[in-house]
């Protein structure tokens, strides 16, 4: 991979540190009217998902890491690895629980997400901003009571749990915020 | 090429804002007898300072002839000096600098900057000008002072001047996440004032900084400081933790000016950074005699920025360099 000096440093430049590829979230140019420049980078650790400040003189580098993001469909979960298919080339991925994380809960047969590859393995998931999912699990519908507040439990298809309406009632199809993990609306 | 990018980034009311101070700002000049002038932005020569590099631009006598590299100038410093040498007395320039590679959300490569000189003016002079100038744009009423040295031992508590290198680098490395092995210690000084004591100063109003270590002298002229150590006659103006000015008891002395230029040329060289004409003529000018004066000079778009309370600089540029 390539070389890059701070003052090419850019958003969403991805290096290695340590052994781990690492995203950087912001970049700032730290330059006094005299005297050294230096580059301060708010960065992730793309394995670990820390996040933290590192400083770089301005003619210091980092080597590049080979991460790339690609649009996959979601095809099945076989209680291990989740399964994931390059719909151009069909090319399969398959993703274990750490790269998952959380995402798993949103995970719809058939949807887009983004999977973050390193070295061509699958180090992370990023379900879409929004998801459609059915709810499988909740209790009665209250009728009439549409505008008014308070809510309850509702469980959809993927396990995940997420507050709802009151009236909500089992088969709807609801759209959810995967960013929140917040009900939006019946879809 | 976006769609949006033929639109200023500043709305055309801080734009309004923005000439409103700067008709402030000569208006504030011409009171006081300071005579406004131009100097070249385009020259044979280029600033020293390994820090700032110049951006360059070539001169053809006619299109496909030989050509010359000229420098777009940081600052108008050297030719300013060489006007008051001449006898221009008190003067001001209210004009464009460049500086390569200074993006940034308080950077932009092309900036407005207001550079005056004063004779027979010192450090603490200036400062009470600076202090004139800047409380009236922003509405402040006065400006608090602390020395180089003491805002270190008030924030870190650390001497600067006598501190062990050791000690600078632990205390950098106690709070930071710093890859940096440089046995230079002005690096690390200004890796604690840009990393720690600034963002400090953030919460502070508008302070003067003054004695600076005399090794981060600049142009400014060294004198004893508080207990004989040498310090520079120096100060910056930090408000809210952002640098706004730089000013020096101006160093007079043709060999020491000289002797600054070689040492900056040779530290160039030794950082692998470009070796570029040394400003001569300004040693002749020296020479010749400067005034004994003070000068400084004062980031306007930043100015603009604190009166408008914004943090980004494209807001206060009609279009900055992504756009222009």
């Amino acid at each position: 991979m390539a070389n890059y000096s701070a003052n090419q440093f850019k958003n969403g430049l991805k290096i290695m540190l340590d052994g781990d590829p690492c995203t950087m979230t912001d970049v700032e140019f730290v330059k006094p009217g005299k005297g050294q420049a230096f580059t301060r980078v708010k960065m992730r650790n793309l394995i670990s998902g820390r996040t933290w400040e590192k400083t770089f003189k301005s003619n210091e580098s980092a080597e590049g890491a080979d991460v790339m993001d690609r649009d996959m469909e979601y095809l099945y979960c076989d209680g291990e690895w989740w399964h994931f298919m390059e719909p151009a080339t069909f090319e399969q991925f398959a993703a274990d629980k750490s790269a998952v994380g959380d995402a798993h809960q949103w995970l719809k047969e058939q949807d887009r997400s983004m999977i973050t590859l390193w070295n061509g393995n699958p180090i992370a998931v990023t379900p879409p901003n929004f998801v459609e999912l059915t709810v499988t699990e909740t209790d009665p519908g209250v009728k009439g009571d549409t505008a008014q507040g308070g809510s309850k439990p509702a469980t959809l298809s993927t396990g995940a749990v997420v507050r709802v309406p009151l009236f909500i009632e089992e088969g709807d199809v609801l759209k959810i915020d995967t960013r929140t993990g917040g009900y939006v609306s019946r879809a | 090429m976006k769609a949006q990018d033929w639109r200023p980034s500043a709305s055309i009311e801080n734009l309004r804002r923005r000439a409103q101070i700067l008709a402030a700002i000569r208006d504030f000049f011409a009171a006081r007898n300071v005579l406004e002038v131009e100097t070249p932005t385009l020259s044979h020569r280029a600033v020293s300072d390994p820090f700032i590099d110049s951006i360059e631009a070539v001169y053809a006598p006619f299109p496909g002839g030989p050509v010359q590299p000229l420098y777009l100038q940081s600052s108008p410093e050297y030719a300013m000096k060489r006007l008051l040498a001449a006898g221009s007395g008190a003067i001001y320039q209210l004009g464009r600098a460049y500086r390569n590679g200074e993006s940034g959300g308080r950077h932009n490569p092309e900036f407005t900057m207001l550079e005056w000189y004063r004779p027979d003016f010192d450090d603490a002079a200036l400062m009470d000008e600076v202090e004139a100038l800047v409380c009236g744009v922003l509405g402040l009423s006065s400006i608090r002072r602390v020395t180089y040295r003491a805002l270190f031992q008030e924030q870190l508590g650390l001497d600067p001047l006598k501190a062990p290198l050791s000690q600078l680098k632990a205390c950098a490395r106690a709070s930071l996440d710093v890859a940096m092995e440089d046995e230079d210690r002005d690096s690390w000084l200004n890796l604690l004032m840009s990393h720690l004591i600034e963002p400090a100063l953030a919460g502070q109003g508008a302070v003067f900084v003054h004695e600076f270590p005399a090794s981060q002298a600049a142009l400014a002229r060294l004198r004893p400081g508080e207990d004989g150590t040498p310090v520079a006659a120096r100060f910056e103006l930090f408000i809210q933790g952002m640098e706004l000015a730089n000013g020096y008891h101006e160093l007079t002395d043709a060999a020491e000016q000289a002797h600054r230029l070689e040492a900056d040329q040779s530290s160039r060289a030794s950082l692998g950074l470009p070796q570029r004409p040394l400003e001569d003529r300004l040693v002749s000018a020296l020479q010749q005699g400067l005034p004994d004066c003070a000068g400084v000079a004062l980031g306007v778009d930043r100015l603009v920025m604190l009166a408008l309370q914004t943090t980004s600089i494209s807001d206060v540029i009609a279009f900055p360099f992504d756009r222009a």
